[in-house]
């Protein structure tokens, strides 16, 4: 592994633009590509375990779905449901695909996020190799850990614009002892409006997806808290198979609203903000706080639609990058974006342009 | 506590030429009153709660809104003087440690509470409103916010950004860390900036995690919107106690491995378990070796079910005595006196230092024999209290200041906690942040790159280094007098 880092190295010395890829299941995500790949999949392995310590470490090459079986041999799991896109485990089978390093950089959290925050959340330490090609470590692999300034949660969704992750270390949690799904027909208003009010009750909601007026609900937890929240809620109960696939292919987006080519925008609003009158159809996950948008859709009306409500929107999959992916920052913002860019990646090997043209 | 005064810089310059002209520069954006420099008006400000250090500064600048924050940033800004923001001064690593010939900047004005809204879930408030004014505030809503630091009825939330305070909920509901949503920061140049959202995430680099733990380097926090919780129905804990710390700690891994996250999982040792007894009251058992608090809430049949398998649990790893809250008052009771056990130590001994190391939990053991040899070798009195569940232990190290040398002992013997966690795989602090006080154990926990990435990353906030300059992260200087010592790796 130590020759891996010295190529590693060596590629980021010559400052020229690198394209740090993992299984490249996230290809499609964030700015243009540019600059030569450097495959990171070379590096991988699980470098420590300790399912009583609820702290994994692997290397940034290792495939998410290995890591994933890891900790269901222990009955843990990522509590925000990492989405692999390209390779899901459909079957049991572990097919490469998505790597852990670059499912940090890509910050994305699935279907239970908002219950069980982001995984963000679940970063306690990385290693990183800056523009320089020194190895630098972050965070720890303990819980609580406030000795010098959170990097490992500012690299995690930065697109790998900051450094070339090499190791993460991810608090994980318990696989919830019970589990049970729940439909009803819904209109979206009244959806969001059950959905915001049970949200203030402790109700063991997991993760949820409105979508053609039928909402479903995922609830997670104890056995007596799941059996209790069942019968208060009402609704029909989903099998407990068809329930599986049926998140699972939410959080891959292999579900047919995710199909196609028709540009996807993703709108990050307050989960209480009201139904966005806007063309195109939509699905919402997160308790209302995520709203998916299927069309071609003006891009300033649909930006000011999310502004207005207090949230933003990017261009996920598909369309047209030219006006660029990720809403814009305040000049005072960017700025503080580019001082960071320059002193981790001085020579602008990593990334440029993945997150913002001017990073 | 009564300690000596650690630091230079007590004595006030008085007649230096650019603190006058400072003044006259704050007397024009601030009225009269928001001012302070005399001596005697500077004096409560000279340290936070870690009363080892303390400095005066050339003057307190008391705010009551946005622009006049922003205003003497821009007034200290254009005179290269450092400011040092304070919250209630509860800190215990010296972060707001005044910096001589500078200005404190407090938030103490800034006590609203701007806006609940119970459906979203959420509270904006101002920097200086206090933790638990908040979770009172929302409590008709039937929400609260989850972090609850021990310090709770005093310590701001501006404090508990800046350090991302935990507190023994935090295994189950997540640090500040997992419970801000959105902040309003002026930079040191006086430019206002925002940082996350009322939506779950924002576009660009997550700020957010840098500005929490900041210790006041990074930004001045003006507002902060909080996550609120819904209170669950019901709570109980079930108090153990152990003849060895060994079996306590082989408890707490068992319950984890059953796949249970407790909403509070504290452990005590012997004379940390004494001092509070004397103190609360609780009925804890002296004679254990360490006793352990493991709390389970959610609805009544959650509760029953992760009590009733916890009681196992500690049952088979060897509780000599086991009791479970009948009701809301008993379970305060038994937590009374973990949430006091600062104060219930500062009872029994003239002058403490609380240290506030992360271990990965399999080596708690050797860790506290070691803590205890250390004990034996500097002559000084240890106190274990640890948030068993995250690792984070707090060695409370007892002494009397009074004593030629005894502070510099109890200094030592902590550093020695320190780079002892540092050596087992944890970190130097957990929740209390570095400050002053662990600034010289950075060197045994990051590479001098590491640390100038760390300075850089305050750079990119503050380029001339004003805002609570030299907390925190240290200077390459610093290390290499550390290393000279001995003391460090
Ligand atoms: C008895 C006792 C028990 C404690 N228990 C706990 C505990 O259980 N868990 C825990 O985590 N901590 C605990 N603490 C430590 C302390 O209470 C926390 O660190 C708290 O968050 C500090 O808040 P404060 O308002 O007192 O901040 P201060 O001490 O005033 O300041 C702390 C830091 O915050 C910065 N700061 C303050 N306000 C702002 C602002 N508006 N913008 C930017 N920076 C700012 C200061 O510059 C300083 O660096 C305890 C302390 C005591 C004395």
């Amino acid at each position: 592994m130590t020759d891996r880092i010295e190529e590693f190295r060596s590629r980021i010395l010559e400052r020229k633009p690198l394209r740090l890829r993992g299984g490249g299941s996230k290809d499609f995500y964030g700015g243009p590509l540019s600059g030569d790949v450097l495959d990171t999949r070379g590096y991988s392995g699980i470098v420590g375990y300790e399912p009583t310590e609820l702290v994994i470490t692997a290397r940034a090459g290792t495939p998410l779905a290995e890591l994933e079986s890891a900790l269901a041999a222990r009955r843990q799991v990522l509590a925000c449901e990492p989405p692999h896109f390209g390779n899901a485990t459909i079957g049991g089978e572990i097919t490469g695909g998505a790597t852990i390093g670059g499912a940090v950089a890509a910050g994305l959290s699935g279907p239970r996020r908002a219950v069980a925050g982001s995984l963000r959340d679940y970063v306690l330490g990385v290693k990183l190799m800056d523009g320089e090609g020194r190895e630098l470590n972050f965070g720890g692999q303990v819980m609580k850990n406030v000795a010098g300034f959170d990097v490992s949660r500012l690299v995690t969704g930065s697109l790998g614009t900051l450094g070339l992750i090499l190791e993460v270390s991810l608090k994980v949690m318990p696989l919830p002892v019970a589990q049970a799904t729940l439909r009803f027909e819904m209109p979206q208003d009244r959806a969001l409006d059950a959905l915001n009010g049970w949200g203030g009750q402790p109700v063991p909601l997991a993760a949820s997806c409105w979508q053609g007026d039928v909402l479903t609900l995922r609830l997670s937890g104890a056995q007596a808290a799941v059996t209790a929240a069942c019968e208060k809620l009402g609704g029909e109960r989903v099998a407990e198979a068809e329930a599986a696939d049926f998140w699972i292919a939410l959080r891959e987006q292999t579900t047919a609203f995710f199909v196609g080519d028709a540009p996807l925008w993703r709108l990050s609003v307050p989960s209480v903000a009201p139904p966005l009158d806007l063309p195109g159809a939509q699905l919402i996950e997160w308790g209302g706080a995520q709203r998916w948008l299927r069309g071609a859709v003006d891009v300033t009306q649909l930006r000011e639609t999310a502004a207005r409500v207090g949230g933003h929107a990017s261009l996920f999959r598909g369309g047209d990058k030219t006006g660029g992916v990720f809403a814009s920052l305040s000049p005072a913002l960017m700025e503080v974006h580019r001082r960071l860019k320059q002193s981790f990646d001085p020579y602008g090997v990593f990334n440029p342009g993945r997150l913002y043209p001017e990073l | 506590m009564s300690q000596p005064e650690h630091s230079a810089g007590t004595v006030q310059d008085t007649a230096n030429p650019d603190r006058e002209a400072l003044l006259a520069d704050l007397a024009r954006v601030l009225p009269a009153a928001a001012l302070l420099f005399a001596a005697e008006d500077l004096k409560p400000y000279e340290c936070d709660g870690l009363t080892a250090y303390r400095a005066l500064p050339w003057v307190v600048a008391l705010p009551q809104n946005d622009e006049q924050v922003v205003a003497v940033l821009k007034v200290c800004h254009a005179r290269h003087v450092p400011v040092v923001a304070r919250g209630a001064g509860t800190g215990l690593s010296g972060g707001a440690t005044p910096v001589v010939q500078g200005v404190v900047l407090s938030l103490a004005k800034f006590m609203r509470i701007l806006e609940i809204d119970p459906l979203a879930r959420l509270a904006r408030v101002q920097p200086g409103v206090r933790n638990q004014a908040i979770s009172e505030a929302v409590a008709p809503f039937g929400l609260y916010y989850a972090p609850d630091p021990s310090s709770q009825i005093a310590c701001t939330i501006g404090g508990n950004v800046a350090e991302n305070s935990g507190g023994v909920h935090c295994l189950k509901y997540g640090l500040t860390l997992h419970n801000v949503l959105k902040l309003r920061v002026a930079l040191m140049n006086g430019e206002v900036i925002e940082i996350g959202s009322h939506a779950l995430d924002d576009p660009g680099y997550d700020l957010m995690a840098l500005m929490i733990g900041s210790e006041g380097m990074l930004g001045v926090v003006l507002e902060a919107t909080v996550k609120l919780t819904p209170k669950p129905r019901t709570a109980q804990v079930v108090m153990a106690s152990f003849d060895s710390v060994i079996e306590a700690g082989n408890a707490v891994a068992a319950i984890i491995a059953a796949g249970i996250i407790p909403a509070g999982l504290e452990m005590m040792d012997k004379l940390a378990t004494a001092a509070v007894e004397d103190f609360v009251h609780a009925g804890y058992d002296l004679a254990a070796a360490a006793i352990l608090l493991a709390e389970s809430d959610g609805t009544v049949e959650e509760v029953a079910e992760e009590i009733t398998t916890m009681s196992t649990l500690l049952e088979q790893n060897g509780a000599r005595q086991l009791r479970i809250s009948q009701s809301e008052a008993e379970r305060l009771k038994y937590w009374a006196g973990r949430k006091a056990a600062f104060p219930a130590v500062g009872r029994i001994t003239p002058d403490y230092l609380c240290m506030d190391g992360t271990i990965p939990r399999k080596h708690l053991s050797h860790v506290l024999t070691r803590i205890a040899e250390l004990s034996t070798e500097y002559h000084l009195r240890c106190a274990n209290v640890f948030h068993a569940g995250d690792g984070n232990l707090h060695p409370l190290i007892m002494f009397d200041a009074r004593n030629p040398g005894e502070t510099e002992r109890a200094i030592a013997f902590g550093a020695k906690i320190l780079e002892l966690s540092v050596d087992v795989g944890g970190t130097i602090t957990g929740e209390h942040g570095v400050g002053i006080e662990k600034v010289k154990q950075m060197c045994v926990q990051f590479s001098r790159e590491e640390l100038e990435a760390f300075h850089a990353v305050k750079a990119a906030f503050d380029p001339l280094t004003l805002l609570n300059p030299g907390k925190a992260v240290p200077y390459p200087r610093h290390c290499s007098e550390y290393r000279l010592t001995g003391s460090a790796r």
